[in-house]
């Protein structure tokens, strides 16, 4: 079965993330004031081929702990879906 | 000694680093490939700066996977020596053969400019043979160079002695004015526990020849050769 994994990664809440704060600050300059606190991060969309939604759930984990995110500065999300 | 100098996909202080050990410093220098399966017996391997992969993902995320690394992680485990300088350091910090972490810098701007390191580190090869408390000048040249570790990764580098250069003043003043990314506690480069494996953000080997007009970068070259 084909499943397709949406992982989302983002800087983890303790750290600074100067993308976030330039786009924060923009707001307020745009007006739009009610905005507060952007933080930036990157969305993964993977397809994985798998007997079970668990398997492919754990596919999605071990490749985010290997090479999608870095633990260090990073925290993730992962939602797996039939493709 | 023999050095090994990798060249990754992106790579671009190779040859940089490949002169100065082998037309400053008259070592012995072998060239590897990121593909390459073994380390040629050298003894002493070298990660350039650049842009491996194009930083794509994370600065270093793919590099690490990169055939030679398996060696190199090997090497490095086993107490060989190791060196990263900028996307080295980079990389060595996502193998992990390092502690911590480099995020994008807090100015959000690339940086290249000279800076003053101060040497910290009393017990390892790079940095002990430098003058306590007296300021090198260095060349940095990155976007992603702010140092971070949890704290209690830092305490644990504290402890072992691990920080090799902090970013100071020409006097050797480290403080928040002197810190050019944000990298916490000034950090500029670190080892490991066992101080076989170098990192560090500046870059030496652009200021290790007379012609280029500073030559600061050579004293860690030679701390490094009559220190192991």
């Amino acid at each position: 079965m084909k499943f397709r994994a949406e992982i989302d990664v983002m800087p983890k809440d303790a750290l600074l993330d100067p993308q976030g704060k330039a786009v924060t600050q923009s707001m307020g300059n745009l007006g739009l004031t009610e905005v507060s606190d952007v933080r930036i991060g990157k969305h993964i969309r993977l397809f994985i081929e798998a007997d079970s939604k668990a398997t492919a759930e754990a596919k999605a984990d071990e490749a985010c702990k290997k090479i999608l995110a870095n633990e260090i500065m990073e925290s993730y999300s992962v939602e797996v879906v039939e493709a | 000694m023999k050095f090994g100098v990798v060249t990754f996909p992106g790579s671009n202080c190779d040859q940089d680093m490949i002169y100065t050990l082998e037309t400053s410093l008259g070592q012995q220098v072998e060239r590897l490939w990121h593909k390459d399966t073994d380390l040629k017996g050298v003894d002493f391997v070298v990660l350039p700066g650049g842009f491996s992969y194009g930083d794509y993902l994370r600065s270093g995320a793919i590099a690490k996977y990169s055939p030679i690394m398996k060696e190199v992680i090997a090497h490095g485990q086993k107490g060989g020596y190791v060196m990263g300088i900028c996307n080295g350091f980079q990389i060595l910090c996502e193998s992990p053969l390092l502690d911590g972490a480099l995020l994008h810098n807090d100015t959000q701007k690339f940086i290249c400019k000279n800076v003053f390191l101060r040497p910290k580190s009393r017990t390892a090869a790079i940095s002990k043979g430098l003058e306590a408390g007296k300021a090198v000048k260095i060349p940095i040249a990155h976007g992603e160079g702010r140092f971070y570790a949890p704290e209690d990764m830092m305490k644990e580098i504290y402890q072992n002695d691990q920080v090799l250069f902090q970013y100071c003043d020409e006097e050797g003043n480290v403080n928040d004015r002197t810190n050019p990314n944000g990298s916490l506690d000034n950090i500029a480069g670190i080892t490991n526990k066992g101080k076989n494996i170098f990192g560090m953000m500046p870059h030496p080997e652009r200021a290790a020849d007379a012609n280029l007009g500073n030559t600061d970068g050579k004293l860690l070259f030679d701390s490094i050769l009559n220190n192991i």
